[in-house]
């Protein structure tokens, strides 16, 4: 199962592999759909571009959002998705909260029977704690490193169950049966990023699972991967991208030393106490509750500080407000000249908590900031500032089987869009993953069951095609001159500067001047060595999606003349309702090189969901 | 503050290969994988090496630094004398593949071998219950991240490939120990921990917990007491203290053996 062997030596170095389903990442929502395909009877393939148990998954830390009841019996999957919705700044499909919040318990537990530990309550059930946004303590954890037991977890279950994963397997194209009446899917094209040599996949299900975007921008805490290989394929393969526009910033991230800068610090510390200062020492957060959230946030110390003990009749404090109110907050402390050292803010729990408290609930911050900073948190606040985290935009999906506007294409996880609407309440990832994930698989499992009589095919015009494109940065010809992480680099500062935290009219069509010249640039990049384990090609490749779904990202921010989530704009300040009822919706123009924009309205919402908001 | 690092390098590939001599600028708060990643933007694109998380999460960065096995993102440059050269040569344990990255599906083959987690059914209510110090030491061992440090280090393969068959390693003793300790599982790997996976030939040296990015205390807290299980089914601190809080002696109730 292995892809970690030389393999492709086939004549002519062409592998090729039959299945039903064919799953592109390995994160929790790839794994998860994956499992379901497989147990709904299909014969399933896995590729991910690094080993298995390495994907984005695993660096998750603070935990699984479900509504399991069982710190809080007030708690239930209403309570959740009303919090979900106000969260997304009502913009999320409700449909998709809604399944979400239901099934989001069942899913949590499955993990469970398959064999994560995950830390108890003093009844013995799965313990639960407080997060941004979430009306009660719900994110089922293991300390901080949720992410690592849900992917450990799911990986020992892909084998035990002998699912077929190729690892270190870049798809770089999506391969689509043209011929019959409707436009479906037909399989994916991948090169071994170990031997380079190229491999075709033939399934009539495809699942995109390859998570976020993030890696487009300077300041983050995504890794490599993150190059939004799913949001460009779905693009390319005809699918439509929607809230391309809402990146979430989280508002804690390592600013010191220069190599961390970016990294995440869990907002678990916010959840077990830890509270935000400025230079002053002031605990400026109350200066931020917004009127969208006044009526459920605490306004004074007292009331704050009582609530982590009684949630009932007090408020949450301000530091728990969304992750997008946060990150404002920080920001505009910064800029007002209050913040630290090294341009971050305070974040403080050591004063609050004693070190055994912090060392048995935050065991890798402590860690992370002891090794890589020299900060001592049991002893000392931390400096951070916003690092750019999660993408809510991605493939427009079908809420109840995840598929695309394509025939057989799904998507699932970070690259999918409209659950999380304009902004992501923390722990509502790891959810979605497991929810959709197993939705979408056996959604494809069924689908391609019924093409049994009548498989897609590959053309081989298109094998053809896709091979010529995935060499292209060995053959740039006679202008080849540019360096793929150069143009890598000048792009992340350009949308850190320019499509960042906050936007001006001005800015955005700056950004979009320049991503059009880096896309000129990336026409004539030229790599060096050959096509075995050589990182320089792989980003060459990379690069074309970076600059795709980053010219979606500027685009649709520009058109969209509001703030709201994960999206603000200098130049309009506030929200506005006629935008808070539309989607954006991007899709490939008929050039094939750029992209288009149209505006949709939002699916309505039955009445007896919209009673929870009345 | 900034200064020139100087670096060797392994580069090559199954063939053979050699370490090359390199000089790149580098600022104070650095680790080593960030001198890495400047020398391929800058001066060799085509420089292989694994890495995802750069913050000792996802265990893809293992190397060996100056001979020493370790996560290369949480190796600190400030660790160093300025002036010292540092080397960065693969994992030997496993064969090469090109420059810094190494063939570890030897691992992976050895996962599939170990049977999963089969607990019983739950509560009446669907949920399952277990107490929080009867899982502490699961959770230890569940902190592994599998960098395959443990394994690179495990004198019994390091330079004895004909030992690889038969020895699973440090990291998957720490699997069938977690197992073995589950307050739910069902099933009894003792036999198959002994034979198949050969814990047997593990003389206990301790390097392997030395090594371990994640202090996990492999070779007291899994497989001394894993070997102990194997051998004396009577003697396990765990177990007594389980009988004492009431959960079942794993021992005694009817485990099936796989
Ligand atoms: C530091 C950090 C902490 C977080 N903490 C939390 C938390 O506490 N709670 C929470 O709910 N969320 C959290 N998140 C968010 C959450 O972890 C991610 O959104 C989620 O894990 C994404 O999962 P995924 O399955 O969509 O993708 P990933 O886990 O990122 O997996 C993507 C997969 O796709 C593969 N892939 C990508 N492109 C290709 C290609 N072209 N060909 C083949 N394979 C490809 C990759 O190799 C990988 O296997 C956190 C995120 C970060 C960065
Ligand atoms: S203690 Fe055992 S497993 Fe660990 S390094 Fe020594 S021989 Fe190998
Ligand atoms: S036990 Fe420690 S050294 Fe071994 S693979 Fe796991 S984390 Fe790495
Ligand atoms: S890059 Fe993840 S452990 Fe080093």
């Amino acid at each position: 199962m292995t892809g970690n062997e030389m393999s492709g030596d086939a004549a002519g170095g062409l592998e090729s592999h039959d299945y039903d389903v064919v799953v592109i990442g390995a994160g929790g929502s790839g794994l998860r759909a994956a499992i379901a395909a497989h147990e709904a009877g299909a014969r399933v393939a896995v590729v991910c571009k690094s080993l298995l148990g390495k994907a984005h998954t695993v660096m998750a830390e603070g935990g699984i959002a479900a509504a399991m009841g069982n710190r809080w019996k007030e708690d239930n999957w209403e309570v959740h998705f009303r919090d979900t919705m106000r969260g997304g700044k009502m913009l999320n499909h409700w449909r998709m909260a809604q399944l979400h919040a239901q099934e989001a318990p069942d899913r949590v537990l499955e993990l469970e029977t398959w064999g994560a530990l995950f830390d108890r309550t003093e009844d013995g059930l799965i313990s639960q704690r407080d997060f941004g946004g979430h009306k009660y303590a719900r994110l089922a954890h293991v300390g901080d490193r949720t992410g690592l037991e849900m992917i450990r977890t799911l990986q020992q279950r892909t084998v035990a169950l002998g699912i077929d994963v190729f690892m270190e397997c870049t798809v770089t194209d999506l391969l689509k049966d043209t011929g019959a009446a409707e436009d479906r899917v037909a399989g994916a094209f991948a090169y071994w990023r170990e031997s380079g040599r190229f491999v075709v996949f033939r399934a009539p299900s495809i699942v995109l699972a390859t998570g976020g975007i993030g890696k487009s921008f300077k300041v983050t805490s995504n890794s490599w991967e993150y190059t939004g290989d799913g949001h460009a394929l779905a693009l390319r393969a005809g699918a439509s991208l929607l809230n391309m526009e809402f990146v979430q910033f989280h508002p804690t991230g390592m600013v010191w030393p220069p190599s961390v800068k970016g990294l995440l610090v869990t907002e678990s510390v916010r959840g077990d106490g830890g509270i935000l200062k400025n230079a002053d020492g002031k605990r400026f957060m109350f200066d931020y509750i917004p009127e969208f959230f006044k009526a459920e946030t605490a306004d004074s110390v007292e009331e704050a500080d009582r609530w982590y003990d009684d949630k009932i009749n007090n408020r949450r404090p301000p530091e728990l407000l969304p992750r997008d109110e946060v990150a404002r907050a920080i920001n505009s402390e910064i800029k007002a000249g209050r913040g630290s050292p090294h341009g971050g803010i305070f974040l403080d729990i050591a004063s609050r908590r004693s070190p055994e408290f912090i060392k048995r609930r935050l065991p890798s911050m402590y860690h992370q900031f002891k090794e890589l900073a020299d900060v001592d948190i049991t002893a000392e606040p931390m400096e951070i500032g916003p690092t750019c985290h999660y993408v809510m935009g991605g493939v427009e999906v079908d809420p109840d089987t995840e598929q695309s506007g394509v025939t057989g294409l799904y998507a699932v996880g970070e690259c999918s869009g409209g659950m999380h609407g304009s902004n992501r309440l923390g722990g509502n990832s790891l959810s979605d993953l497991l929810v959709f994930g197993r939705r979408a698989g056996e959604a494809a499992a069924a689908y391609a069951e019924g093409t049994a009589r009548s498989r897609p095919t590959v053309a081989e015009a298109d094998v053809a095609v896709a091979q010529e494109r995935a060499l292209a940065p060995f053959s740039g010809g006679e202008k080849a001159s540019e360096n793929p992480y150069t143009i890598q680099s000048e792009l992340q500062q350009t949308m850190n500067d320019l499509v960042g935290i906050i936007r001006t009219a001005a800015e955005l069509e700056e950004s979009l001047v320049e991503i059009e010249a880096y896309q000129e640039r990336a026409r004539h990049l030229i790599v060096e060595g050959h096509r075995q384990y050589n990182p320089g090609w792989h980003l060459a490749l990379d690069l074309a999606n970076m600059l795709l779904v980053s010219e979606c990202i500027a685009k649709a921010a520009l058109a969209r003349q509001e703030s709201r989530g994960g999206h603000t704009r200098d130049d309009f300040p506030g929200p506005d309702p006629t935008w808070g009822a539309k989607n954006l919706v991007l899709s490939l123009d008929a050039t094939g090189t750029g992209v288009n924009l149209k505006e949709q309205p939002l699916p309505v919402m039955p009445d007896e969901l919209k009673e929870y908001f009345a | 503050m900034s200064y020139d690092l100087k670096m060797r390098v392994w580069r090559g590939d199954a063939d053979g290969g050699d370490l090359g001599d390199y000089t790149v600028p580098v600022e104070t708060g650095e680790v080593v994988l960030d001198a890495i990643h400047r020398l391929q933007a800058t001066q060799v694109g085509d420089l292989a090496v694994r890495w995802n998380c750069k913050a000792g999460k996802c265990g893809s960065c293992s190397a060996e630094v100056n001979g020493r096995p370790r996560l290369m993102c949480m190796t600190r440059l400030s660790d160093f004398d300025e002036t010292e050269t540092i080397t960065v040569t693969p994992m030997r344990t496993f064969p090469v593949i090109r420059d810094l990255v190494t063939d570890v599906s030897y691992n992976y083959e050895k996962a599939k071998q170990l049977p999963a987690f089969e607990p019983g059914p739950p509560d009446a209510d669907g949920k399952r219950r277990m107490a929080q110090v009867d899982i502490e030491r699961g959770q230890e061992f569940r902190k592994c991240i599998e960098c395959f440090l443990c394994q690179d280090t495990c004198h019994v393969i390091r330079d004895h490939e004909d030992n690889k068959e038969k020895f699973a390693g440090p990291r998957f003793f720490l699997r069938y120990a977690e197992l073995d300790m589950h307050p739910l599982d069902t099933h009894d790997r003792r036999v198959l921990v002994q034979g198949m996976a050969g814990i047997g030939l593990c003389n206990i040296t301790k390097c392997c917990t030395e090594v371990c990015p994640e202090g996990i205390h492999i070779t007291d807290n899994a497989i001394i007491p894993m070997k102990e299980r194997v051998v004396d089914r009577k003697y396990d601190p765990l177990v007594w203290l389980g009988n004492k809080i009431g959960i079942r002696n794993k021992d005694n109730d009817g485990r099936t053996e796989v």
